[in-house]
């Protein structure tokens, strides 16, 4: 085909840009995500994330100084409150027009005199200096709100991690979570390993009657939704004195990956050279030996490979973890309920929904991208097969 | 006990009482039951043969029937029965079936999980063949099928809040901060819409999260098997004067027939259990019901263990085709 595609520069460029427009719309939403959790709660409902890269206009409400404390007596009963509303760093906006009142946004422009009524003024620069000056009952009490729209510079923040994840008064944050994911997922992922690759042994390698019994057995179980498993198994785990913990939990992730563990170890232990195997036998080393000594160093691009499914299996589950591992205290929640309830409790404040999953999701990346070769090769001896 | 440090001690039982186990056994085999010496020593060998496949399956196979095998069978049991107060139970025969027929949830959940089974596999395999072809002799093909495989990698919880984002409405005359209702309104649209709460089409809104994730998966593996093809057959096709479109459609697909089927089976049995997705999303709410999540419903909000555990096994039931379908394939292999 590159031969015909290759005399046609139109269609190599067609295919070029059409693949890109494809990548692009894959990649988009994820971007939207990553780029928001750098975002402050204000930038992102000021505009799109898209936009995140230049120059938004946003509306800033703020308040004056408090009279009570920074008011000035001028004499003859007048006050005066001054300063500046950004504080003490120079403001890197551009102001287009500020107002006192939310009924009248953008009533005035930089350095226009805002009369309240009565002799009671408000003058607010372009730099964000300001002087509120009126009678004694005038500057007292609450102080003067404002909003100023103005043009805020890209400005992108770590705050939301520090506040997802090292806050100490956050109680919705993720570091308990992080922990708890981790706790299910090290040994959920370890030990089916070990169970699989002796059974997979077996299946590949030694004669017995029923082996081809079984291993249509292993290719029936793999479809079995789990969804059947909830209530006999919680059930099972609660008559046991097990109930819902973390113990519970890791036997059920074991259970639910065996087939496939099986399965994909199989596949791969069945293709070692069978002269390696045999002369083993003939040199007098014992199945066990063989095992350890040949079959499971040989097959470490098929452990690799199962390993990784179950990592992000067990880390991207929500359902195993909501019935076997979360109870009404809360304790042992794990990343993907913290998420789903702060979908519920903090829907709008896409700055602690963004970082919040993109904590849960960067793990997994990490370990899809440096691992993808083994991942691609499990999958295609899973499915081709 | 903190659970990093209980997660340890699993790690190290585990791993350790797995070792132990099967060093353990296999001695004892040898070294006493039947002991390779002796005036019997041909014949303990053999018995021990015989014996070893059992003791290096024992494990598996334990925690395949408790974990796998039992539910299948105590589900289909609970379906038949109710939940007395007192921890007992009554048989209803079909009672359970009959009622959540009855329930417009329950019919709603399964004209949703039809058009999901409808769609997702479809729209999954297709783009995954059309991304399959279109990257195979691209420069930064590789680059570019990393990236569309990278979904693969994030949870449906987080790849939910990731198309909330993209989904979200704001009110009319504030600026909006999701893509969907910006290109609406950018194209004309006349007011952002809450696309999650518009029946039928959030339903597809829905299915988008699943095509994205799961078109990777068979670009993966169509990337495969269309890299598979002998090139003689393209080269002679080339050669005879055909087009791209027809080399495509008439020399490389038939003979990939096979790979598609076990792909789109593959998304049809992921899509038949989708549940996450829901469940964030609108929790099947305006009329976006699934199967999976009827069945979580009736089970742990509703508390009825009959019609929740007949929902499971109408998802058993739908699931069964293709689990024969997939041990006759493997059997004919392997002969």
């Amino acid at each position: 085909m590159d031969s015909i595609a290759g005399k046609k520069p139109a269609v190599v460029w067609a295919l070029n840009i059409s693949v890109l427009a494809l990548v692009l719309l894959w990649l988009f939403p994820t971007m939207g995500l990553f780029v928001s959790s750098f975002r402050t709660g204000d930038q992102i409902t000021a505009s799109g994330w898209w936009s995140a890269m230049f120059p938004a206009e946003q509306t800033l409400q703020i308040r004056a100084a408090d009279p009570d404390d920074f008011r000035v007596d001028l004499g003859n009963g007048r006050y005066l409150v001054e300063g500046n509303v950004f504080g003490e760093e120079p403001f890197e906006g551009e102001m287009k027009a500020w107002a006192t009142s939310s009924r009248a946004l953008g009533a005035f422009a930089p350095g226009d005199i805002n009369d309240l009524g009565d002799g009671e003024t408000f003058v607010l620069e372009a730099d964000g200096t300001y002087q509120w000056e009126g009678n004694d009952d005038q500057i007292s009490g609450r102080a003067q709100r404002l909003f100023i729209e103005a043009i805020i510079p890209p400005e992108f923040t770590l705050n939301n991690y520090n506040f997802v994840l090292f806050d100490e008064g956050n109680s919705e944050g993720m570091a308990k979570a992080f922990f708890n994911t981790l706790t299910v997922v090290i040994p959920a992922t370890i030990i089916p390993i070990l169970v699989a690759a002796f059974a997979a042994y077996a299946l590949a390698w030694m004669d017995f009657p029923g082996r081809a019994l079984l291993i249509a057995a292993v290719v029936g179980l793999l479809v079995v939704p789990l969804q059947l498993a909830l209530i006999p198994l919680l059930s099972l785990h609660n008559a046991i004195g097990i109930g819902k913990g973390y113990l519970g939990v890791w036997l059920a992730h074991t259970g639910f990956g065996l087939p496939l563990a099986i399965y994909l170890l199989r596949n791969y232990m069945v293709g070692l050279p069978r002269d390696i195997i045999e002369n083993a036998r003939v040199d007098g080393a014992t199945e066990f030996q063989i095992f350890i000594k040949i079959i499971l160093p040989l097959s470490f691009p098929a452990l690799a490979s199962f390993a990784i499914f179950q990592f992000l299996w067990t880390w991207n589950d929500l359902l195993v973890a909501l019935v076997f591992l979360i109870d009404s205290s809360g304790q042992t929640t794990v990343m993907t309920k913290q998420i789903v309830e702060l979908l519920g409790t903090r829907g709008g404040d896409w700055e602690i929904l963004a970082t919040s999953a993109f904590v849960s999701i960067a793990v997994p990346l990490a370990v899809f991208f440096a691992m993808q070769k083994y991942l691609v090769r499990g999958l295609l001896a899973g499915s081709v097969k | 006990m903190h659970p990093a440090i209980q997660g340890l001690i699993m790690i190290v039982v585990g791993v350790g009482g797995c070792i132990g186990y099967f060093y353990g056994a296999n001695l004892l085999l040898d070294k006493v039951v039947f002991r390779a010496t002796g005036p019997n020593a041909g014949r303990n060998i053999n018995r021990a043969n015989l014996i070893r496949p059992w003791l290096f399956l024992l494990p598996a196979i334990l925690a395949l029937s408790v974990y796998l095998v039992y539910p299948v069978i105590a589900t289909l049991r609970l379906s038949f029965l109710e939940r007395l107060p007192g921890n007992e139970y009554a048989f209803v025969g079909f009672e359970n079936y009959s009622k959540m027929f009855a329930e417009p949830k329950f019919v709603e959940a399964m004209r949703n999980n039809v058009l999901w089974l409808v769609v997702v596999p479809a729209a999954s395999t297709g783009f995954g063949l059309l991304i399959a072809q279109l990257t195979d002799r691209l420069r930064w093909g590789n680059i570019a099928k990393s990236i569309i495989f990278m979904p693969m990698a994030i949870s449906f919880v987080g790849a939910a809040v990731i198309f909330k984002l993209v989904y979200e409405a704001r009110p009319a005359e504030v600026a909006q901060i999701g893509v969907l209702n910006h290109l609406y309104l950018l194209f004309g649209g006349d007011a952002p819409q809450q696309w999650l709460q518009i029946p039928f089409w959030n339903s597809l809104f829905l299915m988008v999260v699943l095509i994205w994730i799961q078109t990777g998966f068979a670009m993966v593996i169509l990337s495969a098997a269309l890299r598979g093809i002998p090139s003689e057959t393209v080269e002679a096709a080339v050669v005879d004067g055909a087009n791209p479109f027809q080399i495509f459609f008439k020399i490389k697909i038939p003979q990939i027939v096979s790979t598609i089927v076990v792909v789109w089976t593959t998304i049809t049995i992921a899509t038949l259990k989708v549940f996450d997705i829901v469940f964030a999303m609108t929790n099947g709410q305006w009329e976006t019901q699934v199967l999976a999540n009827y069945m979580y419903d009736k089970l742990f909000r509703a508390n009825d263990w009959g019609m929740g555990s007949a929902a499971a096994m109408i998802i058993m039931l739908m699931v069964t085709p293709i689990l024969f379908w997939n041990v006759y394939n493997a059997r004919k292999e392997m002969r």
